[in-house]
């Protein structure tokens, strides 16, 4: 029987053949994304081999505590995330904008804490380039880690500006009514975004701040 | 099946609007199709105008036409161009975009909105690159090797990067709604094992396209960044180590160059079939040995840096495996083959197109041995020889696979006939004009001739001149069918529903389709290529 | 097909052991393990991750071909880990120089 909601799309036949094809399109995108930020890991894998004691040494100019801070509010926002999807297959509307607009803050607070932490690597003149300066045998290496730190966080932070972004759109079509409880996959696959960049950081948290901490 | 008169005033994708915002703007995967056929085609020629240059140039021992320079920027460019903006597209976003729903027996791709939105991307990072060119070039070579390209190089890198960075994102696009489509929207009783190989091929090149990309995305991302910044991730300077930028760029690379033969063979058993009316010889292993190249296709990079100062531990591997993924090539055209055999054979143009590209594939392909044997490779990579084999495979193979494929499904696409006399005559211009280009450069590269030098010992004349000789005539080969293509769009005989009286459900449509593709879904109940069941004698349409 | 809701008591269990994961991870960075103290924290990393998957994002409940794509891009990663590192680290196997530090 065809499904005349407004939400079925002309090329499906039914919404579920549509709510499988969105997860799995999701998921195949997630997929270029393992494979985009793995690049940056190798690179940084590769190089943390060869002058771990560099890395060692520039790793423990990063701030512990804001970095741990951090991840902990990326945690709760993806606790959040997934209470608002929860709430979407409910069929609620104020809660799921609740939910989605306390991710989006707990995003942005990560964002703050970052830029904070950015600045004082400008003020340390720890930000790779010309003014790089690092006292430590190993200048160039010292560079070649808060290369990859900034590379990677900073691509991280862009990944997560553009899921406030999708969350900004989805917290005002929900509130306009488009979803309800046989349709409200957007949400679904936003949610799947959030917590893949979610995943990110929680590989670069130990990774970059907590080379050698003992 | 006879030609039943059309009515000129039957609604179809084509005539259904009209205006350049029904175009623009379009969602459905015929239009996009042919939206993708007019990008390429325009940098097919671009492409083909710097090979132009290039041989002309090599003409004479010295370097003479052109600076070396600027000889360096002419290879480049060819070489980005024909890869990122001709290879790698066209089957999938041509014949695939129209193809794959109509196999199926669905009306449209699973995403049409990034069908479109891939048709956009491929045109803004083609115009990054297109202002690159205007701008002064780039020299790097299209392997882009660090720290040339990230310190010393002083041409437009940044921005060709940009550009090819924006195109990638066209093919992920792509291959996701391709995979997806193919998973999920297949009309009813049409199982796994009973899809046309055109779409096994789209399938499994989808997958390249999508877990290999975004590698090469952050590979030139980080080329650019050390470009601006001076820092030094691939500089030796400052303690970084070129070879990452090589293993992160081959990794992509090489199976970019699956993404760039897939789909030919494909298309290759879909007039194979057809045109010896026979089932294939072997469809699980044809279906098998596709995925089979996709997935080992990501295991062989290193055998691009066997010189390179690699581990040789790690060459061993890499050559192991490179003799590997031949494997699955080898059976493809042991089937076709197989299939050929007994076969009830006609010669119409695709099938030309086709059997030129089982042989020249087949040399390509047991050229490529030779070079991942490590110790022939060391005497032979850098020379004409890497080039001829690459050429054999990309141009003998895919370029041929191509415009077998748009000649087959041309009526599909047009709804008109194209001439099949010149269409034949053309198909043995390309077939002559490849072999003289492209043999000599064998030779060459066994004799030492480097490659990407654009000055060379006078005793490699000869040899040039006739790879020189065989580039013209090969243009003429590519130039006849854009002419006579674009006659038949008017002055073509019109077009029955299967004028191959070939197997598969795109054939079960009109010519040209309607938007919708068919009236009802169908409920498929028959293996593929079911020729020998089809009891008619085909009847020959010919212009 | 009715879509699997989650309770909400699964994620606030997940998120604790979420958090208590990161006390973990920064726990043992300060302990000198040598060489395992890598192994610790990319250990309790893909734990984190595999929770997130799995629960947040519903992987658990979900069909076998999803799992097959969501295994395909790690085990992708995995492929141009293992393979570049055949090449980084077995280069000091030869007694030639490598021109390292």
């Amino acid at each position: 029987m065809p499904d005349h909601s407004i939400a079925l799309a002309h090329q499906f036949d039914d919404i579920e053949q549509q709510h499988e094809s969105a997860a799995l399109g999701m998921w195949i995108f997630l997929a270029t994304e393992v494979m985009f930020f793995g690049g940056m890991f190798l690179g940084y894998a590769v190089y943390r081999g060869v002058y771990h004691a560099a890395y060692a040494q520039a790793s423990r100019h990063l701030d512990v505590l804001l970095g741990g801070i951090n991840t902990a509010v990326l945690l709760c926002s993806s606790l959040t995330m997934a209470l608002a999807v929860h709430a979407a297959q409910l069929g609620g509307r104020r809660t799921v904008v609740l939910f989605l607009l306390a991710t989006m803050l707990l995003g942005s607070v990560f964002l703050g804490i970052k830029g904070l932490e950015y600045y004082h690597k400008y003020e340390e003149r720890l930000i790779p380039g010309s003014h790089f300066e690092f006292s430590g045998p190993n200048t160039n290496h010292a560079q070649i880690f808060f290369s990859f730190y900034f590379v990677m966080t900073g691509m991280h932070a862009l990944h997560m500006i553009v899921g406030i972004g999708i969350m900004l759109v989805m917290t005002m079509l929900t509130w306009r009514g488009n979803f309800s409880a046989e349709y409200y996959f957007p949400i679904e696959m936003s949610g799947l975004y959030w917590h893949f960049v979610d995943i990110v950081w929680v590989f670069l948290f130990p990774l970059l701040y907590l080379v050698d901490r003992s | 099946m006879s030609a039943e008169p059309i009515s000129i005033y039957r609604e179809h994708y084509l005539n259904v609007s009209y205006g350049v915002r029904s175009w623009l703007f379009t969602k459905d995967h015929k239009r996009i199709a042919l939206l993708f056929l007019a990008s390429i085609t325009l940098f097919f020629f671009l492409g083909g105008a710097f090979a132009v240059l290039i041989r002309l140039e090599l003409l004479t021992p010295q370097g003479d036409l052109v600076q070396a320079e600027t000889y360096n920027k002419l290879f480049t460019m060819h070489g980005i161009i024909m890869v990122f903006f001709f290879l790698i597209p066209s089957i999938p976003a041509v014949l695939g975009n129209f193809l794959v729903p109509m196999m199926i027996g669905a009306r449209d791709l699973a995403f049409p909105r990034l069908n479109l939105l891939s048709w956009y991307i491929y045109t803004i990072g083609g115009l990054f690159t297109l202002g690159a060119i205007v701008s002064g070039g780039v020299d790097t070579g299209w392997t882009f090797y660090t720290p040339y390209s990230s310190v010393y190089s002083n041409t437009h890198v940044i921005a060709t990067a940009v550009g090819i960075f924006i195109t990638g994102f066209s093919s992920i696009l792509t291959g996701l709604n391709f995979i997806v489509t193919i998973h999920k929207m297949r009309a009813p009783g049409l199982t796994w094992f009973r899809l046309p190989l055109f779409i096994w091929s789209n399938y499994a090149t989808a997958l390249i396209m999508v877990l290999g990309t975004p590698v090469i995305a952050i590979t030139l991302l980080l080329v650019g960044i050390e470009r601006a910044f001076g820092i030094g991730i691939f500089d030796p300077r400052l303690g970084g180590d070129p070879l990452l930028f090589q293993h992160l760029f081959w990794f992509y690379s090489h199976p970019a160059v699956y993404i760039m033969i897939l789909p030919g063979m494909g298309v290759v058993s879909e007039l194979v079939t057809c045109f010896s009316r026979k089932r294939i010889f072997g469809y699980h292993f044809v279906a098998f040995a596709s995925l089979a190249i996709a997935v080992l296709g990501f295991l062989v990079w290193g055998h691009h840096m066997f010189v390179s100062g690699q581990s040789p531990y790690a060459g061993m591997i890499f050559s192991l495996l490179s003799f590997m993924v031949a494997i699955p090539s080898a059976v493809k055209v042991f089937n076709w083959t197989a299939t050929l055999y007994k076969g009830s054979i006609s010669y119409d143009a695709p099938m030309l197109y086709a059997l030129g590209f089982i042989g020249l594939f087949t040399m390509g392909g047991l050229t490529g041995l030779f070079l991942a044997t490590l110790a022939v490779d060391v005497h032979v990579t850098d020379t004409y020889f890497v080039v001829a084999h690459f050429h054999y495979i990309m141009v003998g193979g895919m370029v041929m696979a191509y415009l077998g494929g748009i000649h087959f499904w041309w009526p599909k696409i047009s709804g008109r006939l194209y001439p099949e006399g010149w269409a034949r005559f053309a198909a043995l211009v390309v077939f002559v004009g490849f072999n003289l280009t492209f043999f000599p450069q064998f030779v060459l590269g066994y004799l030492g001739m480097p490659r990407r030098y654009h000055a060379y010992p006078p005793e490699f004349q000869v040899l040039n001149v006739m790879s020189t000789a065989g580039a013209s005539i090969l243009a003429v080969g590519y130039v006849l069918p854009m002419a006579y293509l674009i006659w038949s769009i008017r002055y073509g005989k019109r077009a029955s529903d299967n004028p191959w009286d070939a197997t598969g459900l795109e054939w079960q449509t009109p010519s040209p389709p309607p938007t919708e593709n068919f009236e009802e879904t169908p409920v498929v109940t028959w293996e593929a290529y079911d020729y020998g069941s089809k009891e008619k004698v085909k009847e020959p349409q010919v212009a | 097909m009715p879509e699997h809701i989650v309770e909400k008591k699964t994620y606030y269990a997940v998120f604790t052991g979420l958090i208590l994961l990161l006390a973990a991870t920064v726990a043992l960075a300060y302990i000198h393990l040598g060489k395992l103290n890598i192994v610790a924290a990319l250990t309790i990393a893909f734990i984190k991750a595999t929770l997130i998957i799995l629960y947040f994002m519903h992987v658990r409940y979900s069909s076998r071909l999803l799992w097959i794509f969501v295994g395909a891009g790690f085990f992708w990663l995995g492929i141009l880990f293992a393979l570049s590192f055949s090449d980084f680290f077995t280069r000091g196997w030869l007694p030639l120089p490598t021109g390292w530090e």
